[in-house]
């Protein structure tokens, strides 16, 4: 093995807060060659993010630092700040995972990327804009020179992380600290952002310490792999060897947590074996419980209407999960806002119980929402904050004038027991619990009125892997126990599959696919569909390295392969 | 590479993230709820519990002392009756015992001046509290009405407070002063009126505040469960926002003090023999050179009162917005407050030098903006 060219030793951080010191991390030692990608894995709180920024400095002011980072040979630790400063950049420089947020938006592009040339002296003036257009071409943003005067905003959030990406090799870094680079990025984005970075590497021969809590990313990525788990690393090793024989329970657990394509191949052209439609015409006669016929839906912003939903029609069935799903801005959770009655249906009709919301009375409208469950994706902001959980769950009972306190009290400790909750929790507050405990309870309230209906608008996109699995196996439990019709609304093809019957692919507003999810997810017909299915990574670097191969397949064969 | 923590030596593999928490959470014993929270944090911030203190003793004196409607407290004088001027109305305070028998002095007519004082402080905090509460009702209601429904309910309410923004609050207060003074009530109504001009700021915030709240999940799922808006406003909305309110209420009623006291400086306020602390300053401006404790103690009232409520209110800032996490060093000093903090890092710079290591003299160098303890392990150029 080469000498690293980042090494950290025996770091350890904790934090100053009004309930004392908070070790983050206990003890983190492990190196990054040149050359080389070293992904950190772990999950929320398990001190990867802070373990990582101990090399760039860049921890609040309540921080604690213990140990040593060796970059190329130089502590940075003993560094003075004014050292330190010229160290990041130049020798070290940093991908973060929100690209709408890491580029100023009142700078031109242009602005951004000569300054960190200038900053430390690499280039000056028209040589440093020359420089500048050369790295946006090399990160594969067409039509570089004219674009390079554009402002953030004017570009999509992958072309963003693009440049993001060129500001970060900009000075020919030693190592990129790459902080969750596409955790906030669409499947298909993020495969290309992934192919970028893999090829920069190989290019410029730096290390790259890739922190990401996703399992596909990490196989598709990663040489070596770093485990860590409440602040310690529980496994190490290389890629290949942890990912298929994990040695640590938590690495098992991790992998087997990470929601799977039931066939990781992509059947191109093939026709689905079994009949389809059979299934539907059997349930013909029963009014379903939610259905679309050309829906059309708009957004109003002074007067101005925008279409962002056209001609979508769908049925969901008594007892069926129908999944949503698209990319964003592809129209799914608006979607689910207008079936729960937050926005005016423009055009076409929505039916719930085979009664049509739009030209229904107001009064009635509010009857029938007793009828319709939901849970929505922010765990942070879905429960009022103010209220005791038992409040929480059973304020649809109290808008709904439903049962006395003391049964309404009842019914909420049989839905925290239903969601596996401690009883204790009725009395405790929002802030005391963690984001899936949340989400359980958000379920729970969803639940209360027993609806017929239940809207999830990604209720677990925001949770780490182990515990969106939790929390998917108890919606799976609780869908068959209550037999609600369910709308799930996701961007996780691999969530849909495990969990749905029917699917709908969404794109810009419009129905791409829907069907069976047998059929659609395995045998897609439409080209947006495999080329969704085909990004998706799976947690084995050698599945993934032939994935990634067809994928780009896929993509030479519908000639939308980029650059 | 030394990291492998042997898992088998782990008493308990935890390998289920939800579960741990889930047992995390029996474990716990005591629930906070966020009142309780913000509460610790204000009872932590000193400057606001010293305030908290000196404004309730003023309070009680004031009212006390000379009884709510000036007759009967413990003082045993009354504001109005004169007595023959005694020592050129000179205070008696530490001169003459303790407190001696005029420790404010007396005014011109041989009025007790203590007394006087304390009438007017009483009348100064009925007018400040009166102007919070009315001020904030109405922000409150016009803010979360426009926030909520926006639309034309917010245009005409928001134009409207645009309108009342836009006159001179001095000019407005006078004609409303003015106007007050036919009016049954006294003070009581002359504050009410007040605050007829000065909720615009309220309202703005208000509104700002449940317009952001409108986009919070959990008051979409309360409109999808079919929550009626008055529920939605009252039991989700505002709740919520009542950090805003309250500190923008304690601030209000500095505001107001300062308001009255212009108010009747100018003479269109409270009208003698009634007596505020505005007032008592305007009458007794001329003997500033002559007889300056005519001055002094009114005045001295005024910022006491002022100044405490307002580090009540950043202590309650503090307290309710979480987002300034004040901890340890950063928790607000009496020092830092009254801006006494530059000295007391350097009395710590000082100490880390004498008996720092060597890194530190390259950490002086580089910045001047070092945060409160120099820890060479820390980086401060953020």
């Amino acid at each position: 093995m080469s000498t690293p060219v980042l090494s950290y030793k025996d770091i350890r951080v904790s934090f100053a807060t009004e309930f004392g010191e908070v070790d983050a991390v206990k003890g983190v030692s492990f190196d990054i060659a040149s050359g080389e990608v070293v992904a950190v894995v772990g999950e929320s709180g398990s001190g990867k993010s802070v373990t990582s920024s101990t090399a760039m400095g860049l921890l609040p002011d309540n921080a604690t630092v213990d140990g040593e980072v060796l970059l190329a040979g130089r502590n940075v630790m003993k560094m003075s700040a004014g050292e330190r400063r010229r160290l990041r950049g130049q020798d070290i420089s940093m991908v973060f995972q929100e690209p709408m947020t890491a580029l100023n938006p009142v700078l031109r592009v242009s602005d951004q990327l000569v300054e960190a040339l200038q900053v430390h002296d690499v280039a000056f003036g028209a040589q440093a804009l020359e420089k500048a257009v050369d790295l946006l071409e090399k990160v594969g943003i067409p039509d570089a020179r004219r674009r390079i005067r554009d402002y953030p905003h004017q570009f999509s959030g992958g072309q963003r992380q693009r440049i993001v990406i060129a500001m970060a090799i900009a000075c020919g870094p030693k190592v990129i600290i790459a902080d969750e680079p596409t955790t906030a990025l669409d499947v298909t984005v993020q495969a290309e952002v992934l192919d970028l970075l893999r090829r920069l590497k190989e290019e410029l021969d730096t290390g790259i310490l890739l922190i990401t809590h996703n399992m596909g990313v990490v196989a598709d990525m990663a040489d070596r792999v770093v485990v860590m788990l409440n602040g310690e690393v529980v496994e190490t090793g290389d890629v290949q060897q942890v990912m298929s024989r994990p040695q640590h329970a938590y690495t098992r657990r991790l992998l087997d947590a990470m929601p799977l394509l039931r066939d990781p191949e992509i059947h191109v052209g093939e026709v689905s074996p079994e009949p389809e439609g059979s299934l539907d015409d059997v349930r013909l006669e029963e009014t379903p419980a939610l259905e679309a016929r050309d829906l059309a839906l708009e957004y109003k912003f002074r007067r101005k209407a925008t279409r962002v939903v056209e001609g979508v029609s769908f049925t969901v069935n008594k007892g069926e999960i129908m999944g949503l799903v698209g990319e964003s801005g592809s129209g799914k959770s608006t979607v689910a806002k207008a079936v729960l009655g937050l926005l005016d249906v423009a055009e076409g009709d929505l039916l719930i119980r085979g009664r049509n919301m739009p030209t229904m009375p107001a009064r009635e409208r509010k009857t029938l929402k007793k009828e319709i469950g939901v849970v929505f994706q922010d765990p942070a902001a879905s429960l009022d904050p103010r209220f005791p959980i038992g409040d929480i769950i059973t304020e649809p009972m109290v808008v709904h004038q439903v049962g006395t306190s003391r049964e309404r009290v009842r019914r909420a400790e049989e839905l925290i027991d239903a969601v596996r909750l401690p009883s204790g929790v009725i009395n405790r507050y929002p802030h005391e619990l963690s984001g899936g405990q949340r989400q359980r309870i958000s379920i729970a309230r969803a639940l209360v009125l027993s609806p017929t209906l239940l809207i999830a608008d990604e209720p677990t996109s925001a949770l780490d892997v182990s515990v969106q699995a939790a929390v998917l196996d108890m919606f799976r439990e609780l869908q068959e126990q209550y037999e609600f019709a369910c709308l799930f609304v996701s961007h996780d093809l691999a969530v849909i599959d495990t969990l749905a019957h029917h699917v709908l692919v969404m794109q810009n507003g419009r129905t791409v696919e829907q069907g069976p999810v047998d059929q659609v997810l395995q045998y897609p017909r439409e080209g947006y569909t495999q080329r969704l299915l085909a990004a998706a990574p799976v947690p084995d670097p050698v599945t993934q390295a032939e994935r990634r191969a067809a994928r780009l397949r896929l993509l030479a064969d519908q000639g939308k392969l980029p650059g | 590479m030394s990291m492998n923590r042997d898992p088998q030596n782990d008493p308990a593999p935890a390998a289920d993230l939800a579960e741990m928490e889930d047992a995390r959470l029996a474990q716990r014993e005591k629930s906070y709820s966020q009142g309780q929270l913000v509460r610790r944090r204000f009872f932590a911030h000193k400057p606001a519990v010293i305030s908290m203190i000196v404004l309730l003793s003023i309070i009680v004196v004031a009212f006390t002392s000379i009884g709510p409607t000036g007759e009967g407290g413990w003082w045993g004088k009354s504001f109005l009756q004169t007595n023959p001027v005694v020592d050129g109305g000179r205070p008696t305070m530490f001169r003459d015992g303790f407190l001696g028998e005029y420790p404010f002095g007396q005014d011109n007519n041989g009025r007790d001046y203590f007394a006087l004082v304390m009438r007017g402080a009483q009348q100064s905090l009925i007018v400040a509290f009166g102007v919070a509460l009315s001020s904030t009702v109405i922000g409150v209601l016009v803010g979360a009405l426009a926030g909520y429904f926006r639309g034309w309910v917010e245009s005409l309410l928001m134009r409207l407070t645009d309108t009342v923004i836009v006159v001179p609050l001095l000019a407005l207060a006078a004609v409303f002063g003015s106007y007050a003074q036919n009016l049954p009530g006294g003070t009581l109504t002359l504050a009410l009126l007040l605050g007829c001009v000065t909720w615009t700021g309220m309202a703005r915030l208000v509104r700002a505040e449940v317009l952001s709240l409108r986009e919070k999940e959990y008051v979409a799922a309360a409109a999808a469960m079919g929550a009626h808006p008055a529920r939605i406003i009252v039991k989700h909305m505002l709740p919520n926002s009542v950090g805003v309110i309250i500190v923008n209420a304690t601030f209000a009623i500095a505001a107001a003090i300062l308001l009255e006291t212009s108010l009747s400086f100018l003479g269109f306020g409270i009208q003698p023999p009634e007596s505020s602390l505005g007032l008592l300053i305007d009458l007794n401006q001329n003997a500033f050179t002559t007889r300056p404790w005519l001055f002094w103690f009114p005045g001295l009232f005024i910022i006491a009162i002022a100044l405490s409520v307002n580090f009540i209110g950043d202590g309650l800032r503090d307290a309710i917005d979480p987002r300034q996490k004040r901890t340890g060093d950063k928790r607000p000093t009496l020092r830092g407050v009254l801006g006494f903090r530059g000295s007391a890092t350097a009395q710590q710079r000082l100490a880390a030098r004498t008996g720092g290591t060597p890194d530190d003299d390259s950490t002086h160098d580089e910045t001047l903006n070092l945060g409160p303890t120099p820890n060479p392990q820390k980086d401060d150029d953020r």
